[in-house]
């Protein structure tokens, strides 16, 4: 296990940091503009990335698939961004958010990591300010703060329910004046499709240039992969449409490993599915359930009255309601971690209380928020006996000022108006813990070669607290990527520019240009679509928020058969040499195609649950957290670091050892 | 409408590249359900085109929630279509009626090359934005606590406004003059109300007026349909600041 060093500094953990960014090498500014970096993704990781390497003067280009490096997905983000500011005075520091973070990642996370995060997280809020991000304020001109679940303390900052739009627009701001001055040098509409390797090191990429259909071949010094997660191998999930896997599994058949891919985050309120021609799911953000408090009937004949039109929702009294997470969690309530909240809404309609036509739905009401913040302004405005008309009026005020555009996102999507019915919802896939293996620095097992943001593994361990991808994200990209990366950079100072024609770059950008045509030649009667909606289905039945031996086992067999019939009957129309979204889509389905495989393999392989990951073979039989799921830390506290060996059932396992010298290891109680 | 949903005409822009011309072309699609996204819908067709070995229309869509920006369909003569307050991929086929003919075109302007099909060429707007749109400040994280900074809750709210803008481009299809003014106004208003953006305000609102011109967007004659077609309801408001800035930015840098 040699190759899998962390290289996590020694000493106390909170010197760690502070420690390393003394030690590390630094380049000199003037060797800086002889360096080029590329950087793959232009979201919070890889926009901050872009913009902070530029700033240090390095030479930077930077990819993206869309037409415009502020569209990537980061922009979706809703609820917000955590930091240890306790400008609310409620007890968080460092420690706690380190202690949060770790605990709720069901302690499968990396300790000096995490630490490291929540040590540059107040810093993020800082250098959002200074950038012109409005955050949501206070009358008196001071910045607001909401709950996340899985947490105590409140301690994240938010702009409405757009937080990672504006926080994106910032980092594209930052690129901007960049890009303006010639330091960064951005490429649209272009998607990485190679890794190219020179002796061993990462010097440069093959890309597509989506419009023409040209391969390119771009040489750097180092290459950094920040293009997110890998949720749409479920084919519905709340990912955008292009949203893909195929930089960060392009780098693993490189030599990069792939780390615990098995962790995946479905998230508890997702505006339920309505027929099969679905193509994405739509996230309702969590800071809803700072005030939605989440039920389902306690009585199965009130779930048929409801699902048969003869019953609304609101027709229900207290008693008839079973608020199940207040009543199982009682400590944490409708804030538990996502995990947690999405297994619980599984188990009430595996049960049979979904109350909607598919029996997959649950409530989310904000009747009892909008009587108490009614209630709450009408007292400020000196109106002390108000009538209830008065109260829910200036209640759904407060309710808009808070989430209007997900209450006018969920009305659009499902013409039922959430300010007087309860929004519905369902678990969905959105994020993914697991991904390329890095280490302190965050450079993968391929030198020159580093992951940063969705795309690592590092920080979130099992499961991801909400509010904390944006927060790693910019973390990795303005505050550390930059930092680690001269460690490295600073003994390639004499390597001078290097040549694309290479004969490694000739042979990839030729590699690339083979495996498209394969595709584009398979012609055979089906739609890429059909393909990735087959293995989303396995996926989904098999890999989904239970799983078991026998379903893991069928999955690979399933996946491996699909990806079979892909390469026998795909048909792709038009041509490579054009602006093709067809086969843009099938080589990205091509890549999900073999991922998924590896996830059922890394699923299979972990017979304990943590975090997102449950195993039907382990859960608690009995005492207080009986039902629960049952992590091993005898045999599992490992990060599973999976090896390309030129097949995905094939892959080769590396262990990273986790210690946990700082927090202690115990049974993650929210009750 | 029977219950197997709507049966619908569609007329849809065709252009191969940027280098050919373009044409109309009709298409049917049937059993259309209502809760379905008008994006869906065009799935639906792009399948059935599929499998009938033609080739299917190329459009661009990523979030799929209304919030990247990347969708930009003309619909029955109307950016984002019939319903307001939304992006195409927000529309759903509710709004339509069976038996419909639906007219789907790119978004067109002077500066918006079609690249193919529905897509279209919207890079000028990021040429505005490396003009002027950021604040000049290091990402180095040692900067002044976020809170030595009280900004007072209109003004927040009223940047925040500016800034909920998606960069589709929706203002500017609409606009007779193919004018960015919402757009850029938007930008320009977001940093001018905040104190962060206050201190190059003047350089920011002339390079990016500047740019602006240069790219060939056209001028502003204030008839207001950019707002109205607006998904995220930008107001009129920033064009007037801008205009205001950029007056009183234009006397003070004549030397």
């Amino acid at each position: 296990m040699s190759v899998l060093n962390s290289k996590v500094p020694t000493g106390p953990i909170k010197d760690k940091w502070t420690k390393h960014k003394n030690e590390i090498n630094l380049v000199n500014p003037a060797n800086k503009r002889h360096i080029d970096i590329i950087v793959v993704g232009t979201g919070l990781a890889g926009g901050a990335a872009a913009a902070s390497l530029a700033e240090m003067g390095y030479k930077v280009k930077a990819f993206a698939y869309q037409d415009s490096p502020r569209r990537a997905h980061s922009i979706a983000a809703q609820g917000g961004i955590n930091a240890a500011k306790n400008y609310q005075n409620d007890g968080d520091s460092v420690y706690r958010l380190f202690y949060d973070t770790v605990k709720g990642g069901d302690y499968r996370g990396r300790e000096g990591n995490v630490y490291r995060l929540a040590e540059v997280s107040a810093n993020i809020i800082d250098q959002c300010v200074a950038q012109g991000v409005p955050f949501g304020r206070e009358y008196g001109g001071l910045l607001s703060n909401r709950s996340f679940g899985g947490v105590l303390v409140s301690r994240t900052f938010y702009a409405k329910g757009q937080t990672g739009q504006q926080l994106l627009l910032g980092a594209y701001s930052a690129m901007n004046r960049q890009i303006g001055k010639g330091k960064i040098k951005m490429y649209n509409r272009h998607e990485m499709l190679d890794l190219v390797l020179v002796d061993g090191k990462a010097r440069g990429i093959i890309a597509r240039n989506m419009i023409t259909g040209e391969l390119e071949k771009h040489s750097a010094h180092a290459v950094v992969i920040a293009s997110g997660g890998y949720g749409n191998v479920f084919f519905l999930s709340t990912n955008a449409m292009g949203s893909n896997v195929t930089a960060a599994w392009q780098i693993h058949k490189k030599g990069a490993y792939f780390a615990n891919p098995c962790y995946t985050q479905i998230h508890p309120t997702c505006i339920p599915r309505s027929g099969d021609y679905q193509s994405k799911l739509t996230l309702m953000s969590e800071s809803l359930r700072n005030d939605g408090r989440i039920w389902v009937p306690k009585k199965m004949e009130d779930v048929e009255a409801i699902r048969a039109g003869k019953k609304m929702p609101k027709d229900l009294s207290e008693d008839e309601r079973d608020y199940y997470l207040e009543r199982r969690y009682p400590a944490f309530g409708n804030l538990v971690p996502r995990d947690v909240a999405s297994r619980a809404a599984k188990e009430r309609c595996d049960a049979g209380f979904g109350v909607n036509a598919t029996g997959e739905a649950v409530y989310l009401d904000f009747a009892s928020a909008i009587e108490r913040y009614g209630k709450e302004a009408a007292y400020v405005a000196g109106n002390h006996e108000p009538s209830s008309v008065e109260v829910i009026k200036l209640g759904e005020a407060v309710i808009e000022e808070k989430y209007g555009n997900l209450f006018q996102m969920y009305e659009k999507i499902t013409a039922d108006n959430p300010y007087k019915t309860p929004m519905q919802i369902y678990p969905a896939v959105h994020y993914t813990m697991g991904g390329i293996w890095v280490d302190y620095n965050l450079m993968t097992t391929i030198p020159g070669c580093y992951a940063a943001g969705e795309a690592n593994f590092s920080d979130h361990g099992a499961n991801r607290l909400g509010a904390s991808a944006l927060m790693q994200g910019l973390a990795d990209g303005y505050f550390v990527l930059p930092y680690t990366i001269g460690d490295y950079l600073s003994n390639e100072i004499r390597t001078g520019e290097i040549s694309t024609d290479l004969p490694e770059f000739v042979q990839a950008e030729k590699d690339v240009k083979n495996r498209l045509d394969g595709l584009m030649n398979i012609k055979g009667t089906k739609s890429v679509d059909y393909f990735h909606k087959e293995l989303g289905k396995v996926m989904w039945n098999n890999c989904g928020m239970a799983r078991n031996e026998k379903d893991l086992k069928e999955a690979g067999v399933k996946i491996r058969a699909i990806r079979e019939e892909f390469y026998k009957d795909l048909r792709i129309p038009g041509s490579a040499m054009e602006l093709n979204p067809e086969l843009e889509k099938a080589t990205r389905v091509a890549d999900f195609l073999e991922l998924g495989e590896l996830f059922a393999k890394d699923a299979l392989n972990r017979n304990e649950s943590c975090g997102g990951h449950f195993r039907d073979e382990s859960v608690e039989l009995d005492g207080p957290q009986k039902g629960e799921a049952k992590r091993d830390d005898v045999n599992y506290k490992y990060v599973s670091a999976w090896e390309w060996m030129g097949d995905p059932g094939e892959a080769k396992l590396h262990k990273e050892e986790l210690e946990f010298n700082d927090i202690e290891l115990k049974t993650r109680s929210y009750k | 409408m029977s219950d197997k949903g709507m049966n619908l005409t569609l007329k849809i822009w065709r252009q191969k590249d940027s280098k050919s011309k373009g044409k109309m072309e009709t298409y049917k699609v049937t059993e259309i359900s209502e809760h379905m996204s008008f994006l869906e819908m065009l799935d639906v067709l792009n399948e059935q085109l599929i499998n009938a070995g033609d080739e299917p229309v190329a459009f661009d869509h990523d979030c799929r929630e209304g919030i990247c920006g990347m969708c930009s369909l003309y619909i029955n003569g109307e950016a984002h279509g019939p319903d307001k307050g939304i992006t195409t991929c927000q529309l759903h086929m509710r709004m339509f009626n069976d038996g419909e003919t639906i007219t789907i075109e790119p978004f067109r302007a002077a500066a918006f090359p079609v690249e193919k099909d529905l897509i279209i060429d919207r890079t000028a707007m990021d040429r505005i934005q490396h003009a002027g749109g950021f604040v000049s400040v290091n990402t180095s994280g040692n900067t002044q606590d976020a809170n030595a900074i009280p900004i007072n809750k209109l003004d927040a709210d009223k940047a925040f406004d500016a800034a909920a803008c998606i960069g589709c481009g929706a203002c500017i299809a609409t606009c007779k003059n193919g004018s960015a003014m919402l757009f850029v106004g938007a930008k320009v208003s977001q940093y001018s109300l905040l104190p962060q953006g206050k201190i190059e305000a003047d350089e920011r609102v002339l390079n990016m007026v500047n740019q602006m011109d240069v790219e060939g967007f056209g001028n502003c004659t204030n008839t207001g349909a950019c707002e109205v077609e607006c998904p995220k309801g930008i107001s009129l408001e920033n064009i007037a600041r801008m205009n205001k800035d950029f007056l009183s930015a234009s006397i003070r840098s004549e030397k």
